[in-house]
């Protein structure tokens, strides 16, 4: 989009001597003004809009500056890895002074370090994951930080390592659970970051010091002594926050008096979380329809324009899109492409009946549009089939246009938590400010099958991992037999899985506590234990061959189980066949139950997810052979995938089995990605949009979770493959979370391209 | 070719009401806005009579090569997308093979759909359009009607068996009765793409009242491998798809004639 405006942005209006504005002038009254909670002021305050995106504006030349000043910037980073590291400040809230990316220009200020794309050491988290980071990157760890966090300072990662049992670090070592956070921020807490601004920071200080001081009446049991720490530490970081805004010129002791204020507030609350937690998944939680609120008022009053509300909301996504965290090559293979999940969800409905879609959920979405498709923040639809049409529309275009955005299932969502509920990472709901989980990573299903068949040995390393049991004697596996062992595996995989993430989320409450996140959230918090499996599609896929058809099994000198053939013509979990399906259906509750009887760290409520973001390549190459007929090492689908290629039926088909699988076992999310070329949607633009919206409304119709939509041909990735220098804006969806094409390692690039292309959807 | 006879008339033969109709299907898909508008669910049905140089679907020739199957049987598969196919808008397609080889089934299960009050499509060359009773075409909301070629030289070299007169009757039949038809058209360098081949066809479709809209389909090579497995060799191994320039070409064929094409 051409920019002939140079900036729409008025320079600072209010003069010296001005009388202040009052801050919630024109708002709606309510509860919201009594107490701490913004959903209520959303709800007193918004106005939904349901006309179409003919409204919106380009980019100005100001925003294609800024952004452009980074461009020179991401290239060094993506040839070098990282850009740069301050090695030698761990950081805080207030560790950096402030920095700028053109400070004459920016509308929206602050960044995690001095400089632009320069990232900070957090060695809370875990000094070795920081110390392998520097060496892999070429920097030398900084000896004085090294002392600190080896003689004076316990870090997360040391104290878990303390407290593990053997079994979970036998079950660790051989990847039957994965991506624990135990070396590094567990992330998925949603700090509420509106509330700085609805409220100012003295207001939340001033609610934070009344909660500690109502526990004084409390014994002081080891919970009560906790929570006293810990919203103390709480009352800490806010103070921080309120310094750290202050280093660039801002008091935000007070609330937010315009659209533009309301903005930046919001960000340096979210921005002093980027600096405290280098957390798996640092999500923005669900802003837009809360600002809009502000904007709104702002139009209203003649304070901005539309081009100027537009280019606010694009000068905060460029600086949503820099967030950068120092992790390990280990790291990326996890989780590749150096995700950040500055999570948003857009949309949805309001309990009220009526649609929480306004016109900055829109101006969100432009910016796909006005600074070009990328990954982050990582937009996220809360799609429900009562959505204004021309939203939904709007969604779908985009969808074409740049497959930068995912979708998720209001109509589940909103019943199950509430209509003021976010998401963190990719799939994992949580009502802003009143819930938080201790992410948990997962555990390998498919490996698990083979531990029953096995005894409990581990089918590469021949190791006894599981408890030793009889393992499955005869030259073909028999259905009854093998479930009956699966079943005790599962129950000490659940057991063994749990008590890791108990000790876990102990330690990083001790030694890594999310002092701000945790301030902006009510207390008491409500708290999600959020466990997640991998390898399902495998697993079901496995018993149904057993039950469906005759699986040899290949044995070798020891007796280990290492392969099996297939005969017969078993059904596939992804055709929306019954048959296949019902024992996906079936395993998925199952586990969750196992998981359900476990004692749980703070009486967290447990969950799970069907989940593995990239992982699924690393679950895959540590797991043997399995009796559906992949091979040893072949890369696991992704999430509640199908098995690439098994599913013949088309997209539909395949969105239709992984419907099936029940939420209500499944709280922490369920997902499916899809990649359909332009053409497999329909023949005109017009088409394919109404096409791919009424996709959407069928599958959440049908109880779909997730969906992150890819719409490219494969012959674009192959060349991104081959030239990625021509696609450096190139956004896929992958498990949850987008990336860069040209960011993923050549395998998981292959995976991605390998992966079931429905050339019609 | 399959000879065998079609069967007298309409899905309901006096005296055979206990006998299930049962047809032969090769496979079914769910397709998005190419088989017809919005989500489909579409049906192919095994045998043809025409043996398509392009033909990418080699192994829908024979009925042999599908199973055999009850009306029924395809309407429990059908209820497991209605749901999905009337909130996200579409319908049922039946397509092969050719279906009209299969009248008294295709009818059938084109009444079921249709009864159901979803929208119904079939996919057919219009070869055995004659086959086709005025019960069909009844349950029958959109006709994909496959023209193959206008010359009737080309038109015997791309199918190898047949001719386009029935399609044309088929055509003409349709308009009169008020069928909307979507007409198709596979482009292929050096066997269908002569100026006055296309002219024909446009002639054609610009002469029947019903056509909504006109597909030009460019020739692919992606079921190439399907020869391979049969053991068969793919006439068209060595034809390259149009170029941008012959398919503006011809799309300007049928547009220069008020047609809306794609």
């Amino acid at each position: 989009m051409r920019a002939t405006v140079v900036t729409a942005f008025d320079r600072p209006r209010e003069k010296l001597g001005a009388p202040p504005l009052d801050a919630w002038r024109d708002f709606t009254d309510g509860t919201w003004q009594d107490t701490i909670d913004v959903a209520d002021f959303i709800r007193a305050n918004h106005e939904p809009y349901t006309g179409d995106a003919a409204f919106l504006t380009g980019a100005t030349c100001r925003t294609l500056e800024v952004w452009g000043a980074l461009a020179a910037l991401f290239v060094e980073e993506r040839r070098r890895g990282v850009l740069d590291i301050d090695t030698a400040t761990p950081s805080t809230i207030t560790a950096h002074g402030p920095g700028y990316i053109d400070r004459d220009r920016e509308l929206i200020v602050g960044l995690q370090t001095d400089a632009p794309l320069r990232r900070a050491i957090m060695p809370a988290g875990g000094l070795r994951l920081v110390e392998t980071a520097l060496r892999a990157y070429g920097y030398e760890p900084d000896p004085a930080v090294h002392r600190i966090f080896t003689s004076y300072r316990r870090t997360h990662n040391d104290a878990v390592f303390d407290a593990y049992p053997a079994d979970v670090l036998a079950a660790r070592r051989s990847h039957i659970i994965t991506g624990l956070p135990d070396s590094y921020g567990r992330g998925r807490i949603i700090g509420d970051y509106r509330r700085v601004a609805l409220y100012g920071v003295d207001r939340l200080v001033a609610e934070r010091r009344a909660v500690r001081e109502s526990l004084d009446e409390r014994p002081s049991t080891d919970d009560v002594i906790r929570d006293r720490e810990e919203l103390a530490e709480q009352i800490r970081a806010l103070d921080e926050l309120k310094r750290m805004a202050a280093s660039y010129g801002h008091d935000i002791s007070g609330p937010a008096t315009t659209g533009r204020e309301a903005i930046q507030w919001l960000y340096f609350a979210y921005l002093a979380a980027t600096k405290e937690q280098n957390g798996a998944a640092m999500s923005l939680g669900r802003t837009a329809t809360f600002l809009d609120v502000y904007l709104r008022r702002d139009l209203a009053e003649g304070r901005l324009t539309e081009m100027a509300a537009q280019e606010l909301i694009d000068d905060f996504v460029i600086k949503l899109r820099i967030i950068r965290f120092l992790r390990t090559p280990d790291y990326d293979q996890l989780f590749s492409g150096d995700p950040t999940w500055v999570t948003e969800a857009l949309g949805g409905m309001g309990v009220d009946g009526r649609p929480l879609v306004t016109r900055t959920s829109f101006r969100y979405l432009q910016t796909l549009y006005n600074l070009g498709p990328a990954p982050e923040p990582n937009l996220t639809v809360l799609w429900s089939p009562r959505l204004p049409a021309g939203f939904k529309r709007f969604c779908a275009q985009v969808s074409l246009d740049t497959s930068a955005i995912q979708y998720e299932n209001d109509e589940l969502i909103r019943p199950a938590y509430d209509d003021d509920t976010a998401i963190a990472c990719c799939v994992s709901a949580l009502r802003v400010g009143r819930d938080m989980q201790f992410f948990g990573a997962r555990a390998n299903l498919a490996k698990a099958l083979l531990y029953a068949i096995n005894g409990g040995r581990d089918e590469v390393s021949g190791a006894q991992v599981a408890p030793a049991t009889p393992p499955v004697h005869g030259e073909v596996l028999d259905y009854d037999t093998v479930l009956a062992a699966y079943d005790r595996t599962l129950d000490w995989l659940a057991e063994t899985y749990v008590d890791a993430l108990n000790v876990i989320h102990h330690q990083h409450d001790r030694y890594a506590y999310e002092r701000l996140e945790m301030a902006l959230h009510d207390h008491p918090v409500r708290r999600f234990m959020a466990t997640g499996i991998a390898g399902l599609s495998v697993a079901v896929d496995s018993l149904a061959a057993i039950r469906y058809g005759r699986v040899r099994v290949l044995r070798d000198d020891t007796g280990l189980a290492v392969d099996y053939t297939v005969e017969g013509e078993p059904p596939r979990y992804g055709n929306n066949d019954d048959r296949a399906d019902s024992i996906a259906v079936w395993l998925t509750e199952a586990f969750a139950a196992k998981l359900r009887r476990q004692r749980t760290y703070r009486d967290s409520e447990l969950t799970m997810s069907v989940l593995t973001i990239t992982s699924n390549v690393v679950y895959g190459k540590h797991t043997g052979n399995t009796p559906d007929g992949r091979r040893a090492g072949e890369p696991f689908a992704p999430g509640a995938n199908p098995m690439n290629g098994r599913d013949t039926h088309g997209l539909v088909a395949a969105a239709l089995s992984v419907a099936k699988l029940p939420y209500d076992a499944a709280r922490d999310g369920i997902s499916l990605t899809g990649t359909v070329t332009p053409d497999g949607l329909g023949r005109t633009r017009q088409e394919r949009i109404d096409n791919l919206a009424g996709v959407l409304d069928g599958y959440t119709d049908a109880g779909g979770f997730h969906l992150n939509v890819n719409v490219l041909d494969r012959a674009t990735l192959v060349d991104a493959m081959a030239h990625p220098e021509r696609y450096p804006q190139l956004t896929v969806r992958v498990s949850g979370y987008a990336v860069n094409f040209v960011r993923l390692t050549p395998e998981q690039q292959r995976d991605v391209v390998s992966r079931t292309f429905h050339g019609s959807l | 070719m399959t000879t065998r006879p079609a069967p007298p008339s309409g899905p309901h033969r006096p005296g055979r009401t206990d006998a299930p109709t049962v047809g032969s299907v090769h496979s079914w898909d769910v397709s998005v806005g190419v088989d017809g508008p919005g989500v489909r669910f579409v049906a192919f049905l095994a045998g043809c009579p025409l043996r398509c140089r392009y033909c990418h679907s080699p192994d829908t020739w024979y009925r042999r090569s599908g199973r055999t199957r009850t009306v029924d049987e395809v309407m429990v598969e059908v209820e497991r997308y209605r749901r999905f196919i009337s909130v996200a808008g579409g319908g049922v397609t039946l397509s092969g093979g050719e279906p009209l080889l299969q009248p008294r089934f295709s009818g059938e299960v084109l009444r079921r759909c249709h009864d159901l009050g979803l929208h119904t499509a079939l996919d057919t060359s219009g070869f055995l359009g004659v086959r086709a009773d005025d019960a069909l075409l009844d349950a029958t909301d959109l006709v994909l009607l496959d023209v193959k070629s206008w010359d009737p030289a080309t038109y015997r070299r791309v199918t190898r068996t047949g001719s386009v007169t029935p399609t044309v009757r088929f055509g003409r039949r349709l308009a009169d009765r008020g069928t909307p038809i979507w007409i198709r058209f596979v482009l292929v360098p050096g066997l269908t793409d002569a100026v006055q081949n296309v002219a024909g066809v446009a002639d054609f479709a610009a002469g029947l009242a019903t056509v909504q809209r006109v597909e030009v389909l460019p020739f692919h090579r992606l079921g190439a491998h399907k020869y391979a497995e049969l053991g068969l060799t793919f006439p068209l191994a060595d034809t390259q798809p149009p170029g941008p320039d012959l398919l503006a070409r011809v799309r300007g064929q049928f547009a220069e004639r008020g047609l809306t094409v794609y």
